[in-house]
């Protein structure tokens, strides 16, 4: 399976450099902060209002993680060696694309213990976590197939990042237009505000017309960057 | 076949970089792809790998055409590209480990194949090390290394010398022609020695087009239509020149004094048909011009190249019509 070759190479290579370990920590801490702060100034065994920070840290996170994974293949020249090899551009994304989610996904399983503080010295209600977490890695899975799609655009790096992180922003503003519009335009807004559908996870609301959406938005952005990395042979 | 380019043409933006070429490659030949830079060697040779498909024309690897069947064709190819594509945060032997997978060596086998690359090229002192660290030589030979992981019946090599130093450049050369032995090689360079050294065959591009194909022997010798050979006499220049006009089927020479040694250099050049040596040696015995030195001259393959390349002369350009119409 050469999918699962990429995938090795590309979580390897995350862990021989700083680069995971910063990210992870980063990520950690301020959630960490945001959990201790909210739990013990309310004194309230409720995550929603830290899975909401997580999200809103990763949006600045996750261009970082993303940024060099295919842009820096071009760089070096390593696309040519993938390119020239019995691979499908698929496989080549799919590998890094579950490598990126794969480091996101661990900071998600450290961070569960913050329910089991909470589940130590009070009672809380698990579905509202449940969901939560399914929402926030949702959310941060979209926010990957984004950044990965930046990545392909250019291979510069910290253009690819900055790319990334303006789409990302841009999800992010059009929910506050849901507020300025009214009717059909409000609803076409809240319709695809990632934001939106992620308060109906953190209240304890799972919807597979939310799953589904995130899922949408998952697969649309990694055919993209599938099409673009084969298109670009053809320029 | 091993390669079979067919009518192969590659547009950037309004730049033609390759226009309309077709050669093809016979199993265990070495062959070199020689031209100036910017020729369009590397556009070639990126197709032909696979990289890069071509605005038309089609390319087929041992019979399986690299767009349509491109998974088969590439499982028969190695490549090293001018930069050899390196991962600098692994291990030597970590990245061939990771290209074994890549070109589908058996887990079994993943182990014996990376010793035996390595091996091969002579990577054993530094496999443990960090590629990034390693010195420019070494990392050319990382990358040789990775292009005949999985054995692969056809290694395109661009540039595979560039950047080394002398003691370098002979090793991995002596590498290559070792490889030539069970492996279809095409290669590209500037260097010309380079060429007659290693390969069996040529084809000189320049300005996307081919400009000759030929073995290395046949293009050095058979440059336009005749032979040159280089004297030294004793005598006079008249006499010389008489004499030489006293002999059919001399085309042209050239004399020189040659203050040093007291005598005279001659160059003389001659019908591909006729071997003139003997009536030479005789006529200027007769006129007693006593000859010191007598060899043929082969042109070098730098006059070759300079020769096809360069379209200023009018002469050269009808040896160049001559070389392509012969190929």
């Amino acid at each position: 399976m050469k999918m699962l070759t990429i995938y090795k190479r590309e979580l390897k290579s995350y862990f021989l450099s700083p680069l995971a370990y910063v990210l992870v920590g980063f990520l950690l801490l301020i959630s960490g902060y945001f959990f201790a702060t909210f739990v013990l100034s309310t004194q309230y065994a409720l995550m929603s209002p830290v899975f909401g920070n997580m999200v809103f840290v990763f949006m600045f996170v996750s261009p970082i993680l993303t940024m060099r994974l295919i842009s820096e293949e071009m760089k070096n020249g390593t696309d040519q060696l993938l390119m020239t090899s019995p691979l499908r551009i698929t496989d080549m994304v799919l590998g890094k694309y579950f490598a990126a989610l794969t480091v996101y996904t661990l900071s998600l399983v450290i961070s569960l213990i913050y329910p089991l503080y909470l589940k130590i010295y009070s009672k809380p209600d698990f579905g509202p976590i449940l969901t939560g977490y399914i929402g926030t890695f949702l959310m941060g899975a979209a926010f990957i197939a984004i950044g990965i799609f930046a990545s392909s655009l250019t291979e510069n790096q910290l253009i690819a990042g900055v790319i990334g992180f303006s789409i990302l922003l841009l999800f992010w503003i059009i929910s506050w237009l849901g507020d300025v519009f009214q009717g059909t335009a409000k609803n076409i807004v809240d319709n695809i505000s990632l934001l939106q559908r992620f308060n109906n996870f953190q209240n304890g609301v799972l919807s597979l017309n939310d799953v589904v959406f995130y899922l949408s938005v998952i697969i649309f952005f990694v055919f993209v960057t599938i099409m673009v990395v084969d298109k670009r042979r053809w320029s | 076949m091993m390669i079979e380019v067919n009518n192969v043409t590659k547009v950037y933006g309004n730049r033609k970089a390759v226009d309309n070429i077709s050669f093809s490659v016979d199993s265990g030949e070495i062959v070199g792809f020689l031209g100036p830079n910017g020729a369009g060697k590397s556009s070639t040779m990126k197709m032909i790998t696979g990289f890069m498909p071509p605005t038309s024309g089609t390319i087929k690897i041992a019979g399986y055409d690299i767009i349509e069947d491109s998974i088969k064709a590439k499982k028969h190819i190695g490549y090293l590209p001018e930069v050899p594509p390196l991962y600098l945060d692994m291990t030597v032997e970590a990245y061939l480990a990771f290209v074994c997978e890549l070109k589908e060596v058996p887990n079994d086998k993943k182990k014996s194949t990376v010793d035996k690359v390595i091996n091969e090229v002579g990577l054993k002192d530094v496999r443990k090390r960090i590629i990034k660290n390693l010195s420019k030589g070494y990392k050319q030979r990382v990358g040789l290394a990775q292009a005949i992981i999985g054995d692969p019946d056809v290694l395109v090599l661009d540039e595979p010398t560039v950047g080394l130093d002398p003691k370098q450049i002979k090793e991995i050369r002596d590498i290559i022609k070792e490889l030539g032995k069970k492996h279809t090689i095409i290669l590209s360079t500037h260097i010309l020695p380079e060429v007659s050294m290693i390969c069996d065959r040529v084809i000189i591009i320049n300005k996307g087009k081919i400009v000759a194909v030929d073995s290395t022997e046949n293009l050095t010798d058979t440059i336009g239509k005749s032979k040159r050979y280089f004297l030294k006499v004793i005598g006079s220049v008249e006499k010389i020149s008489t004499t030489l006009k006293g002999i059919n089927g001399i085309k042209n020479f050239k004399s020189k004094t040659d203050s040093k040694e007291n005598c005279i250099d001659v160059d003389v050049e001659t019908d591909v048909d006729h071997d003139l040596r003997k009536e030479i040696f005789f006529s200027f015995a007769k006129q007693n011009l006593a000859i010191i030195e007598f060899r043929p001259v082969n042109y070098s393959l730098e006059e070759v190249f300079l020769q096809l390349t360069t379209d200023e002369e009018v002469n050269d350009n009808e040896n160049a019509d001559n070389i392509q119409k012969g190929a």
